[in-house]
């Protein structure tokens, strides 16, 4: 026994030194790391890995003007496995790293609540491209940004379009994440301040059988069925309504802009009332980098861009920018984080593909665009070709 | 063929049939009326006011209008649930052991299934295909499914269960957590290296989604179509034929005789000549092909899978074995519809009976609550005999 | 041959003062390593290593524990204060270890698997997060739009009082459950206590109406901390500085306070552990897990006992999830999920279920290959992948390689060969229990 006990330990420690010893790390000149955090693993890693997927393409595309002044940019991908004790650890792991100048991150707002705590506390700038959580911004932490909007925006912007409509009663949906009940619940609350007359308000984690939730929605037959969430369960849940012979329109958030989508929803999504979306990421007609980006995604992946992926083009191109703009002013030098920090805050109108962005004092894009856009095609590969019906620029509140 | 037909045992085929009758009809006249009680007394009480308010209807009327399509949804869930309890209740009836990677198994075959299908799609057959085709092709993708998921059940017998045979009970349990945990890995891996998603959606072609009207029942501002989709007829259907063949194996063929016999006791039954290790593949292959079966009727009904399809589901689907009595085929059939059932009332009609404050996303808690309640008071299940636990 | 070198030495190295030099040099060599290369993970992992050197060595019982608590409450907090992340690493090491150690209980110990363990964590957290912050004032707003500007129902320093309130209500939860579910047999309780372990994390994600007492899937925050005494951080400065090498602020005092903390809990537990383990109950457990029959034919009261092991493993649980609220400041219900339950329980069956040297290895390795050693993989096939190298010799350009085949991304795969080589091959751990290994040298001989 004690031999197996101290060979098992002696080979540990072995190896251990021989590799600690190998491991010392080659001398780099200047290299900069941008981070990324996002779920590579586990049920929101399809979104998660395109978060990443389109800060790489960004970096691949965009880093020219750093090479140039003789920086090497390299991506730092991390996984948060949308859970707040790994993305705790891994914003320590990246703070730690000092070549880290940059942190595109995370998917899930649990996640990036706590994790940006520790940016903040070592003045790493962060930028988010996913999360509409109000609490993500309204800390007002200097190194807190984000591209996309606010979920007390974006539901209001639902209800005031579904208003436009002439609706007059609604059954709201959410998926029962942080994401979903945000926009569902400022949807309601807008909805019931516009004098909509809401039927029902429930949440759910069902992927596949939405029967027993129909069966309310559809005895209410109401004028919309507003989801707050993602397409893989908002388009199954807009099927299952229409084959339950609900004939009215369908409303949902940017978490529905995917061509998954029609592939799942197919023409139910075109019957009836038809299908809206409201979003902060514009159309390829309003912005032309959004189309060359989704053959580019396509043509590096080789695979449909996920939502989300674009932001997380335009947080990556913004972090390179901001960079750039500090290692100018720091005579072509490795700024520091503090200046990378406030040369995001400085951008002004950078013109990305989902939008332009200035920042404001707490870190939420100045004036964000939002589209509402009915869905034109059943084919999933006609998506991009969707219409807008409605564009608001609303200031976000403070 | 006078023969053949005199050597089939047609009471082993009336009887399930019997009870799929006797249990469709309990399990939803039990819950209809609980429905219906409770709406009449809620329905003086602000609960009701508060529907008329919203609806324009009395909460006996909703009740009532709303009764049938919701026994419908329960029948079709249930089912679903009952054929995948039936790869449960195989294996525990066998080896008592919980086979946690079940679940898994039965994702395996809806992907199995599907990816065929997304195969054909892609040349163009699908889109085209008659409605005698469209209905061979499903057919092919279920077979698909079948061998795909009782190979791998017989595999994973193999390879994590068998060196395991002897310990103590909880070893393979931990066993099969972890080739539950690595299958979901390995599908979404292997999903992933060729398109880098890894959830697939079911192609759209046949008559599936159409859909059989009854009849229309006007209710207050809305009229409700009452209809049942034709997936969930092929559904059903399925699963019936499904649950009277594994009744058929094992009540009246040598091989389910064998299989009994290893239930009973393993020793006495290699004494007589029975080989046990290939009666317990045996068993796992059938469960297999049953959850490999059902996996693709699940992606069928429902569109879209993921790796981690089967989790739910098969918490459920076992829970509705426990609930009938695990090992008890009949009980299986039994569980599912009643778990079906329950969890189809409760989120249909929870949210309105308690206004809102409760609503749809507490059933799959009503599942395990259900659960619990049974083994407190009637461990051995509902349809169970009770049994000492072999040390 | 090779063993007989190996008995060799190892019969020097048990002699004399080699094992003291030997622990010595093993902390001198890791403490040098991390200083020389604080990003090293290896230099890292020969560090925390020299804890198990202490371990196996035959050396006299006082000088191990002052060494270990030299590491444990000196090197490593300064080490850690340099390199926030290695504290970071540590801590949830001791996190994790107090939840295996808690786990332990339950299934080494009694021998009943339990599923859903995160379910007693998660009560803890939400007991603190609830009347640790805004909380109480929001029940009557919908999660997201209560004001921000709402008033602490408690002030911070009540942490301390709920550290042991946390004990009392997780206990709590563990005989309420325990009581239905305890009378079923093995493997039902495994699945039951999944169904509850999902039953909480439900609850947590839904009790956001009719009164908003979890704040549903938008988690609560912020939650107090305790009071940092004034002075700490300046006196710290003012010391250590040429030690730690930069200013350390509050956050840094604060991780430090929280990695304390969670280590006096683990000491509490491993005494309370030990205590029972050589007891009457403890015997009992064993009993029942051995044999169940011949324990009710003993006299033993087997509800009793079995609700005895769940009650203690809830209430370490419960103390680590009042913890946790604290030092994250947020809780929300994606932190108690089946996966979390999962581990820990991989932390158990790793490192030896029954024994407490075992479990906390089993949680240092898990976390250590979660956090350091997945991740660290997955960030340098990234560093290949945007380099020119190409592997030699069949001419495989590393760019080609496709990320899905990033390590960190198959955590669950991990947990799953875990699981089923251990139980296949090494059932009884890597650091087998006393009781079991003296099993095990029976057969031997």
């Amino acid at each position: 026994m004690a031999k197996f006990r101290f060979s098992f330990y002696a080979t540990m420690l072995a190896t251990g030194l021989a590799l600690a010893v190998c491991g010392s790390a080659a001398a780099s000149e200047k290299v900069i790391k941008i981070a990324t955090q996002s779920p590579l693993s586990g049920d929101q890693s399809a979104v998660g890995v395109d978060i990443k997927r389109g800060a790489e393409l960004a970096l691949e595309q965009l880093a020219g003007p750093l090479t140039e002044m003789g920086f090497k940019v390299d991506l730092a991908p991390y996984d948060d496995q949308a859970n707040p004790d790994s993305g705790v650890a891994n914003a320590k792991r990246i703070v730690s790293d000092p070549q880290v100048l940059a942190i595109v991150g995370h998917y899930n707002s649990g996640v990036q609540i706590p994790s940006s705590e520790v940016y903040h506390t070592s003045g790493l700038a962060n930028i988010s491209p996913a999360n509409t959580n109000p609490k993500v911004t309204t800390r007002g932490y200097l190194e807190v940004n984000r591209i996309v909007g606010r979920d007390d925006v974006q539901g209001v912007v639902g209800a005031d379009f579904a208003v436009s409509k002439g609706v007059k009663t609604a059954f709201i949906v959410h998926d029962k994440t942080a994401y979903g009940q945000g926009i569902a619940e400022f949807f309601r609350k807008r909805a019931e301040e516009i004098g909509i007359k809401v039927l029902g308000f429930e949440g759910t984690e069902e992927k596949a059988n939405f029967d027993a939730l129909l069966s309310p929605v559809v005895a209410g037959n109401p004028d919309v069925v507003y989801f707050g969430g993602m397409a893989f369960q908002a388009a199954v849940l807009f099927k299952q309504a229409r084959e339950r012979g609900y004939e009215g329109m369908f409303l949902s958030d940017d978490g529905f802009d995917s061509s998954d989508a029609a592939k799942i929803g197919g023409k139910t999504l075109i019957a009836g009332g038809g299908t809206f979306y409201s979003t902060v990421s514009g159309p390829a007609s309003v912005y032309p980098g959004t189309a060359k980006f989704i053959a580019d995604f396509k043509a590096k992946f080789n695979a449909d861009p996920q939502p989300f992926a674009a932001q997380g083009y335009d947080s990556m191109a913004i972090s390179l920018k901001a960079i750039e703009e500090a290692a100018r002013a720091n005579n072509g030098e490795i700024p520091s984080r503090e200046a990378v920090t406030k040369a995001v805050r400085a951008l002004k109108e950078f013109q990305g593909i989902t939008g332009t962005f200035t920042f404001n004092e707490i870190g939420d894009p100045e004036k964000a665009q939002y589209f509402v856009i009915q869905v034109k095609s059943a084919d999933p590969n006609e998506w991009s070709s969707n219409e807008v019906v409605k564009t608001l620029d609303i200031a976000p509140p403070k | 063929m006078n023969r053949l037909l005199r050597s089939i045992n047609v009471t082993e085929l009336l009887r399930p049939l019997g009870h799929v009758l006797a249990f469709s009809c309990g399990s939803a006249a039990l819950m209809s009326l609980i429905a219906v009680s409770l709406a009449l007394v809620l329905d003086r009480t602000v609960v009701g006011a508060d529907l008329l308010d919203r609806y324009n209807v009395t909460l006996f009327t909703y009740t009532m209008v709303n009764l049938p399509q919701v026994v419908i949804d329960g029948l079709t869930i249930g089912f679903v649930y009952a054929a995948i309890a039936l790869g449960y209740t195989m294996v525990y009836g066998v080896l008592e052991f919980i086979n946690f990677a079940h679940s898994e198994i039965f994702a395996v075959g809806a992907f199995v299934g599907v990816e065929l299908l997304i195969a054909l799609d892609a040349t163009g057959i699908l889109a085209g295909a008659s409605l005698v085709m469209a209905y061979a092709y499903l057919i092919l993708a279920i077979l698909f499914g079948m061998i795909a998921a009782g190979a791998l059940a017989v595999t994973v017998e193999r390879v994590a269960y068998r060196p395991l045979r002897g310990a103590s009970r909880l070893v393979p349990l931990i066993s099969a957590i972890g080739v539950s945990f690595l299958l979901q890995d390995i599908i979404r891996l292997v999903e992933s290296l060729t398109t880098g998603q890894f959830n697939r959606i079911m192609p759209t072609f046949g008559n599936f989604d159409g859909r059989i009207i009854f009849g229309k029942l006007a209710m207050g501002n809305s009229t409700i179509t009452l209809g049942i989709a034709i997936k969930s007829i092929i559904v059903i259907v399925a699963a019936v034929v499904m649950l009277v063949g594994l009744n058929y194996l094992v009540n009246a063929t040598r091989i389910g005789k064998a299989i009994r016999a290893v239930a009973q006791d393993r020793k006495t039954a290699s004494l007589m000549g029975i080989n046990v290790n290939k009666i317990i593949s045996l068993t796992f292959l059938v469960g297999g092909l049953l959850g490999g079966a059902a996996g693709v009727l699940y992606a069928l009904k429902f569109t879209r899978i993921d790796p981690f399809v089967g989790f739910f589901p098969g918490l459920k689907a076992f829970t509705a074995a426990v609930l009938g009595g695990i090992g008890n085929m009949t009980g299986a059939l039994l569980g599912g519809l009643v778990i079906g059932m329950l969890e189809t009332f409760a989120g249909s009609y929870m949210g309105v009976f308690t206004m809102g404050a409760l609503g749809s996303e507490y059933k799959d808690i009503f599942a395990f609550s259900i659960l619990i309640l049974v083994l407190i008071f009637r461990p051995q299940g509902l349809m169970g005999k009770h049994v000492v636990q072999k040390a | 041959m090779v063993s007989s070198h190996f008995e060799d030495l190892l019969s020097r190295f048990s002699r004399g003062p080699w094992p003291y030099l030997l622990v010595l040099a093993h902390i001198a060599a890791g403490t040098q390593l991390v200083y020389t290369q604080p990003r090293s993970i290896l230099a890292f992992l020969v560090l925390v290593s020299s804890f198990l050197t202490l371990y196996f060595v035959r050396a006299d019982l006082r000088f191990k524990f002052f060494a270990g608590a030299l590491l444990a409450v000196v090197i490593i907090p300064l080490i850690g204060v340099r390199n926030i992340f290695y504290l970071e690493v540590i801590f949830q090491i001791a996190v994790f270890a107090a939840l295996a150690l808690g786990l332990n209980i339950v299934v080494g110990f009694a021998g009943l698997l339990d599923l859903g363990y995160v379910a007693f964590y998660a009560v803890g957290a939400y007991l603190w997060a609830f009347f640790g912050s805004q909380q109480f004032y929001a029940m009557y707003y919908a999660p997201g739009t209560q004001p921000s500007d709402l008033p602490f129902l408690l002030p911070g320093d009540a942490f301390y009082m709920f550290m042991l309130l946390g004990v009392v209500v997780a206990a709590f939860t563990g005989i309420i459950l325990g009581l239905p579910v305890l009378r079923v047999r093995g493997d039902y309780l495994a699945i039951v206590t999944l169904g509850f372990g999902e039953v909480i994390r439900v609850l947590a994600n839904n009790l956001d109406k009719p009164l908003n007492l979890t704040n549903g899937p938008q988690g609560i925050t912020p939650i107090q901390r305790p009071t940092m005494p004034e002075g700490v951080v300046e006196f710290v400065n003012s010391t250590l500085q040429p030690l730690i090498g930069h200013r350390v602020t509050v956050a840094d005092m604060y991780n430090l306070l929280f990695y304390l903390l969670a280590l006096v809990v683990i000491v509490v537990i491993i005494f309370v552990t030990r205590r029972l383990d050589d007891s009457k109950l403890g015997r009992a457990w064993t009993a029942v897990r051995e044999d169940e029959t011949a324990a009710i034919a003993q006299g033993i009261p087997l509800v009793k006992t079995k609700l005895a092991a769940f009650a203690v493993g809830a209430s370490f649980a419960g103390v680590m999830g009042v913890l946790l609220a604290a030092s994250r400041t947020f809780i929300s219900p994606e932190s108690f999920s089946f996966m979390q339950s999962i581990g820990v329980l991989v932390m158990v069956i790793l490192g030896g279920s029954g024994s407490i040297p075992g479990v906390i290895l089993g949680a240092a390795t898990i976390t250590i290959l979660n956090l350091q050693v997945l991740q660290g993989f997955s960030l340098y096939l990234t560093e290949l992948r945007q380099s020119d190298a190409i592997i030699p010799i069949i001419n495989f350009a590393w760019k080609d390689l496709s990320t899905q085949l990033d390590p960190a991304k198959y955590q669950k795969m991990l947990f799953g060969i875990i699981l089923i080589v251990m139980m296949i091959f090494r059932p009884e751990g890597m650091i087998p229990a006393t009781r079991r290994r003296r099993k095990i040298d029976q057969e031997e001989n």
